[in-house]
């Protein structure tokens, strides 16, 4: 299939894992929705337009990506983050499961929205950058 | 009797108010002493008593009476308590006992099962670094066979410095060589058998958590250094949390009723040390006394109503 979509006489040819790779990575740094152009511009004009829309297009169908309307393109956003698929790794080890979590004693536990305002104040200005 | 054998039930309803002041008025360690020696002496004697209370009624059933060579006019005669009594004390015996074993055989079973040694050699001081950005710490307790583990992902090593790691370690080596998992399951345990005990485990959760910031404290010698290594963790783990949620990922919420353990944790380190306070002591005692001789009272009457009615 589109074995072909970079534009004549480049003759360097990737693999489409390869350049999905790199548009999502372009995307997570982005932090932000890109449209099909803003990619082309963030990845320097290494791609051509027409086929970094075919990539987006695909990585949206493998469910990779979400897109919203901007205008007359689409705007493209990573699905799951790193700190998303981060959680999933954790969570293997940890387990839910109430009985496991019983029987770790844990260094800090969950704090509601009350107990965060509550410690800021105890600890003064920003303690978390300290 | 006929009081005596209600006095330790009737004591468990003061859990609630002694766990908050022997929370509040002693030093971590003795309050987790106190708090477990509670809940274990208080489920004990509640339990008895219901056996004792159990064990009347069964005597009028006249093909045990007759198992026991008792005389049922006696036994009924002497009524040391309802029938209806009998029965429900009974049923909540059965449903105690239950309980209680069945929390203790989860626990049991959770605990072989956390054997994260696969994959995740640990150090010879027995720490496991999960390569993980999720900031997250915590001890597993030692089993037979395998020694305590302290584990510790990346994400909880990035966000903190070289002191607050060592505060960090000390706290989590605190749990693991002082056994408080122990304390927690007795307490756990107990108030399965009685949930009227509850408010006890609950605090012996707390203050198992305090006894190990004071041994950090300790260790590190600077409370205020610990106090801010807590709430930056907490923090941290509070931002990963919210991002997940935004993320679309589920995050366990607890409903908010008061201040949580970590802001009270921060402000009891923040505060100078609760120094040891002999009377909150000396009125547990006192009451776990009671329970223990109200319950003897109670088997003794009944050991002696079953020689008279036997003879």
């Amino acid at each position: 299939m589109d074995s072909d979509t970079r534009g004549p006489g480049s003759g360097r040819r990737r693999a489409n894992g390869e350049r999905e790779a790199e548009i999502l990575a372009t995307l997570q740094e982005a932090g932000r929705a890109l449209t099909p152009g803003e990619v082309v511009e963030q990845l320097g004009d290494e791609l051509t337009y027409s086929s970094v829309v075919t990539i987006l297009s695909r990585m949206h169908a493998k469910k990779l990506l979400t897109r919203s309307q901007r205008g007359r393109a689409y705007a493209y956003t990573p699905v799951a983050d790193e700190p998303g698929l981060a959680a999933r790794r954790m969570q293997g080890v940890l387990d839910e499961r109430p009985d496991r979590e019983a029987v770790l004693m844990r260094f800090v536990d969950g704090l509601s929205d009350a107990d965060e305002e509550l410690l800021r104040q105890l600890l003064g200005p920003d303690p978390s950058r300290g | 009797m006929h009081v005596a054998v209600y006095l330790p039930l009737l004591l468990s309803a003061l859990a609630a108010p002694s766990a908050r002041i022997l929370t509040a008025r002693c030093e971590p360690r003795a309050a987790t002493w106190l708090l477990t020696a509670s809940a274990v002496v208080l489920a004990a004697a509640g339990t008895t008593s219901l056996a004792l209370l159990a064990a009347t009624g069964l005597i009028r059933f006249p093909p045990l009476a007759a198992l026991g060579h008792w005389s049922l006019q006696i036994a009924q005669r002497d009524d040391p308590a309802e029938l209806s009594v009998a029965v429900v004390a009974g049923v909540l015996l059965v449903a105690a006992t239950l309980a209680a074993a069945l929390l203790l055989w989860r626990r049991v079973r959770a605990l072989a099962a956390n054997t994260m040694d696969a994959g995740h050699p640990p150090s010879s001081d027995g720490l496991i670094v999960v390569d993980d950005p999720a900031p997250e710490a915590f001890a597993l307790p030692h089993l037979p066979g395998r020694p305590g583990r302290v584990i510790v992902s990346t994400g909880m090593l990035d966000v903190l410095d070289e002191t607050e790691r060592d505060v960090l370690l000390a706290h989590e080596r605190a749990h693991l060589e002082h056994h408080h998992h122990l304390f927690l399951a007795l307490a756990q345990v107990a108030a399965a058998a009685n949930p009227l005990l509850r408010p006890l485990a609950q605090a012996v959760a707390y203050t198992i958590e305090r006894w190990a910031d004071e041994r950090a404290a300790s260790a590190t010698g600077d409370r205020g250094r610990v106090a801010r290594t807590v709430g930056k963790a907490a923090l941290a783990a509070r931002r990963n949390a919210v991002h997940l949620a935004i993320s679309g990922l589920s995050v366990r919420r607890r409903a908010p009723r008061g201040p949580g353990p970590v802001p009270r944790r921060v402000a009891a380190l923040l505060a100078p040390p609760t120094g040891g306070r002999a009377v909150p002591a000396l009125i547990t005692a006192a009451v776990l006394l009671t329970a223990v001789c109200s319950t003897a009272e109670a088997a003794r009457d009944l050991h002696i109503l079953l020689e008279l009615a036997g003879a």
